[in-house]
């Protein structure tokens, strides 16, 4: 009888394999199928299940987690939704999130390393464990006027403020914006119906163009052509370059010429200081030739252009200045043209480090992180990112950025405070005689002791038809509003 | 295969002369084993407790001692009434066991949490009912190993075993819907505060029954029959025990609507009939007849048909027959490689998670490896079992063991096959970790009965003292054999 139950053991295991084979295929090949299957809830449930973490900033609450007696148990919520949702960020049962939601998730929902020894005490204490909070380095204060300045003529634009000795984000408005609330909500039809909403808007709403959207600098790169200069130590302030209302490019029969057709000054050679504070085009590009392709993009990318990897912790596009294959190509780069297009956070570094000795330093939007019971666990260190130009022509570029702010008319003008800018109008699209061009403000205040620098971009001058809009007229009152705004705040 | 050669070439059997060693009884082992065992499952429960988020007291380790304690009991009975016993088939048991109480427990936190959360009504406790039956089933166990000494005993009684095998099995489908049916299936016997599923005790019997039975007309099944395709096929009017196995096997499907213990019994009969005799013709005819009765039964029966069609597809009909079967598999892909961990899956969201669905609530939180794991230990104890069929000397044991062994191992492949998709579902529970009294039971008397078997195959035979010449032989005291 022996012979058979040898059989039948045989055939045991046989059937075991089996089911070890079939489970292999359903836990492991489909795996992936059935964890992601929009019936399958698990997966969902498990994430709304514990109290996700608040986003906080100087003790404002951004976003934070109430408990319902739904299905999802824990309801997000955004008490200033539209002027923080670029920073916040959605978080939505079917659109996923975006923002800091995403970018500092596993603080948020609490499977951090970090948070890992609070985990353990809430475990052993009995303590209902939920996220961390994550309190930004924003200046409530700071934020709320950079929004309101650019919603208050419906201008489509972004604003960037920074502090330039750390590289902390005090403020980072883009508009026109949206409100997470609904794309938080628990009910599918609202969620879908913001989701279409916010999708198919003009301008589109969804995208951060702080971070996520490059436009071409215009006048504003001629700070990156001046660095360039100064610190070659073949030019000074005082070097002569042409004043013609127009050239022709090297090589082409293409003209160049400045803003309105003017001469730059009355000589037929204009001092870079001039130029500059005139913003001649001619004369910028006439430099540029004489410096070389190899000048300008080691400048740039001194500055931090061309860095594609850059968190802050939200992914930021990386800015270019494009591949310039010739003179031709260089001279119209020099005037942030052609294919330069900068982020306006790129463009507040680059003036941010100016403002801060010719160091660039790493923009940070998350201060502090926090546990359940608010107590600190980790506070970010400013991070350097490198040298952009030495503290002398650090200490030159802000002389000549304050010469240019004193030329400047437009409101906003503070009293008892220097500021230091530059301001561009950008042509862009494929008739740029007939679209309003993009215009910047790029500034740092005080001049003497810069504690504040700004990027302020507004999308086609604030009016597709405006088309004598420039940087000056547009942008440089929202940007002087915000220095102050970050000033009054310093100097309280 | 090394586990399964017989122990005939093992040097631990003593010699007939001389003071040979006692061989050794492996009790210490099992001991060593049990204490493992109650290591695991009580790391399983601080598991999920932590996951769970409740705190943790002390208590836990109380809780993994009176485990300790309670197999304690069950090893030393063994020690004293079969102590040549296998030591690896209790262990096996107390693991599947203490994982089962865990995920029970782990169940009730949820149906609880649930429940406060819908402000619904608090659901029963299930593993206060489940710790009460796994006493009772170790009281059963040690009566058992206290009761029957000697498995051949149990052969006296194979026709009276058969006749109250039978009564219980048929017993609910002739009673009142009122009295035997939950959920569809009538098999059961709802007695006031309880219900037991006499099927699980009718197993037992039955396969005790066929064990005496076989042997008994051994010659019967093996007599010359005809021989075609090179095998030896048996006359005709041999046939009729199996084709009332057969009928028998319908005949629960009609009345009970039970598919799994239609299924579970035709098996055992089966590869009991193939083990009596050891003859391939007879499993051949016998899945002729079985895939004759599949195709009557899903012509006939509607519970029948859409047990398949939901097999075929359980997401073509997701939101009605296929729902629990696809949140099954939901929650087993959800678990993968590694699991959830255990406590921190939603292995509630499967209806029946701790009965007919234990599996994929484990496999949801232990992952693929935390099942393997478990087939592995249950592989273990049914081939420990399957040993000791081949290490018995007399037919019975070999048959009864086979019978047991086999028992565990159709009712493993039928309810984690059905609950992972691939055979259609039959509605058994998994021995020793589902949630389900007869069941528990059941099986802890089917292992009571496994370890006689073994303890008559390990122990050392009886001594016989070398015979001296008559003239030289003293007077001896023989003492009477009871």
């Amino acid at each position: 009888m022996n012979t058979p139950v040898r059989r039948i053991a045989i055939a045991v295991m046989a059937m075991v394999l089996l089911l070890f084979a079939n489970l292999t295929y359903v836990q492991v090949v489909k795996a992936g199928d059935y964890r992601n299957d929009p019936r399958n809830q698990r997966v969902l449930l498990a994430e709304y299940s514990r109290q996700r973490g608040q986003i906080t900033a100087e003790g404002q609450v951004l976003a934070s987690s109430a408990e319902t007696n739904d299905r999802l148990r824990y309801l997000r919520t955004y008490p200033d939704g539209p002027e923080y949702a670029p920073i916040t960020g959605y978080y939505s049962v079917i659109y996923g999130s975006s923002g800091m939601e995403r970018a500092a998730d596993a603080v948020l929902n609490g499977s951090d390393d970090r948070l890992f020894g609070r985990r353990l005490s809430d475990l052993i204490t009995g303590r209902d464990p939920s996220g961390g909070n994550v309190v930004l380095t924003i200046d409530p204060a700071v934020q709320k006027v950079a929004y309101d300045q650019l919603t208050r003529k419906r201008y489509a634009g972004a604003v960037v403020a920074l502090q330039p000795a750390t590289g902390a984000v005090l403020a980072m408005a883009s508009t026109p914006s949206f409100d997470p609330n609904q794309l938080a909500s628990h009910n599918t039809a609202t969620q879908k119906q913001a989701w279409a909403e916010f999708t198919s808007a003009k301008p589109p709403v969804l995208v951060n163009r702080a971070v996520q959207a490059t436009y071409p600098p215009g006048s504003t790169f001629k700070l990156v052509d001046m660095a360039a200069a100064l610190a070659s130590g073949k030019f000074t302030e005082d070097s002569q370059v042409t004043a013609a209302p127009r050239i022709t490019l090297q090589g082409t029969r293409t003209t160049l010429e400045n803003y309105n057709g003017n001469a730059c000054g009355t000589n037929p050679t204009v001092s870079l200081r001039e130029a500059l504070q005139r913003s001649c085009n001619t004369a910028f590009a006439d430099l540029d030739a004489q410096l070389g392709v190899q000048a300008i993009r080691a400048q740039s990318d001194a500055f931090g252009i061309g860095q594609a990897d850059l968190e802050i912790p939200l992914a930021v596009a990386p800015s270019t200045i494009g591949s310039i294959p010739d003179v031709a190509a260089l001279q119209q780069s020099a005037i942030g043209q052609r294919d330069v297009a900068l982020t306006p956070l790129q463009n507040a570094m680059i003036v941010a480090a100016i403002a801060n000795g010719g160091q660039v330093m790493a923009p940070y939007l998350m201060k502090e992180i926090q546990g359940q019971d608010l107590q600190p666990i980790e506070t970010t260190q400013p991070d350097r990112l490198g040298r952009a130009v030495s503290a002398d022509v650090a200490q030159r570029l802000n002389a000549l950025m304050v010469n240019n702010e004193d030329s400047y008319a437009g409101n906003g003008k503070i009293t008892g405070v220097q500021i230091a800018a530059k301001t561009g109008t950008a042509e862009h699209g494929d008739d740029p005689k007939n679209l309003a061009p993009h215009v910047w403000y790029v500034a740092f205040a005080p001049a003497e002791a810069p504690q504040v620098a700004v990027a302020v971009l507004v999308e086609d001058g604030g009016d597709p038809n405006n088309l004598a809009a420039t940087g000056g007229l547009v942008a440089a009152p929202i940007g002087r509003a915000v220095i102050a705004a970050a000033l009054g705040k310093a100097s309280r | 295969m090394a586990g399964l050669t017989s122990p005939s070439g093992n040097g631990a059997r003593p010699t007939t002369d001389g003071e040979a060693e006692a061989p050794p009884t492996g009790r210490s082992i099992e001991l060593v084993l049990l204490a493992f065992a109650a290591v695991l499952v009580t790391l399983a429960l601080v598991l999920v407790e932590a996951n769970q988020e409740q705190t943790l007291t002390q208590s836990l380790l109380w809780v993994g001692l009176a485990y300790l304690a309670l197999f304690t009991l069950a090893h030393l009975a063994v020690r004293r009434f079969a102590p040549y016993a296998d030591p690896l088939i209790l262990p096996c048991v107390a693991l599947l066991n203490g994982l089962g109480l865990v995920m029970i427990h782990r169940l009730d936190l949820a149906n609880a949490e649930r429940a406060a959360a819908l402000g619904g009504d608090v659901p029963n406790v299930l593993v206060g009912r489940q710790i009460a039956w796994t006493a009772i089933g170790l009281a059963l166990f040690i009566a058992v190993l206290f009761f029957v000494r000697d498995h051949r005993t149990l052969a006296r009684y194979g026709y009276t075993a058969g006749f109250a095998g039978l009564v219980l099995l048929a017993l609910p489908g002739l009673l009142p819907s009122s009295i035997s049916e939950v959920n569809g299936a009538k098999i059961w016997l709802r007695l006031g505060i309880f219900s037991i599923q006499p099927g699980e005790f009718a197993k037992i019997l039955l396969i005790v029954f066929f064990a005496a039975f076989l042997v008994q007309k051994r010659e019967l099944f093996t007599s010359a029959g005809r021989t075609f395709l090179g095998m030896e096929f048996p006359r005709a009017r041999d046939l009729a025990p199996l084709l009332v196995a057969w009928a028998f096997a319908l005949g629960v499907l009609v009345l009970e609507s039970d598919l799994g213990t239609s299924l579970l019994f035709f098996g055992i009969v089966l590869v009991m009939l193939y083990a009596a005799t050891e003859r391939v013709s007879w499993m051949l005819i016998g899945l002729t007849a079985f895939v004759g009765g599949a195709l009557v039964a899903y012509q006939l029966f509607g519970h029948v048909r859409v047990r398949v069609q939901v097999w075929l597809d359980p997401f073509d009909d997701f939101n009605g027959a296929g729902y629990q079967i696809g949140q099954a598999l939901f929650g087993l892909g959800t678990g993968g490689v590694g699991g959830t961990g255990l406590g921190a899956g939603r292995p509630d969201l499967v209806p029946y998670a701790e009965s007919d669905f234990m599996l994929s609530s484990l496999g949801e939180e232990l992952g693929l490896i935390g099942l393997a794991s478990i087939l592995v230990v249950y592989l273990v104890l049914i081939t420990r079992g399957l040993r000791s069929a081949l290490a018995v000397r007399d037919s019975f044991g070999k048959l009864l063991a086979t019978g047991l062994s086999f028992a565990i191992a159709l009712q493993l492949f039928t309810v984690v096959g059905g609950a992972s998709k691939l055979i259609p579902l039959t509605g058994l529970t998994l021995p020793f970790l589902s949630y389900g009294g007869s069941s528990l039971v059941a099986n802890y008397a089917l292992v009571a009965m496994l370890l006689r078997v073994s303890n008559a195959a390990r122990a050392p035979l009886p001594r016989r003292a070398p015979q001296k010449p008559l003239a030289e032989a003293g007077t001896e005291l023989v003492e009477r054999q009871q």
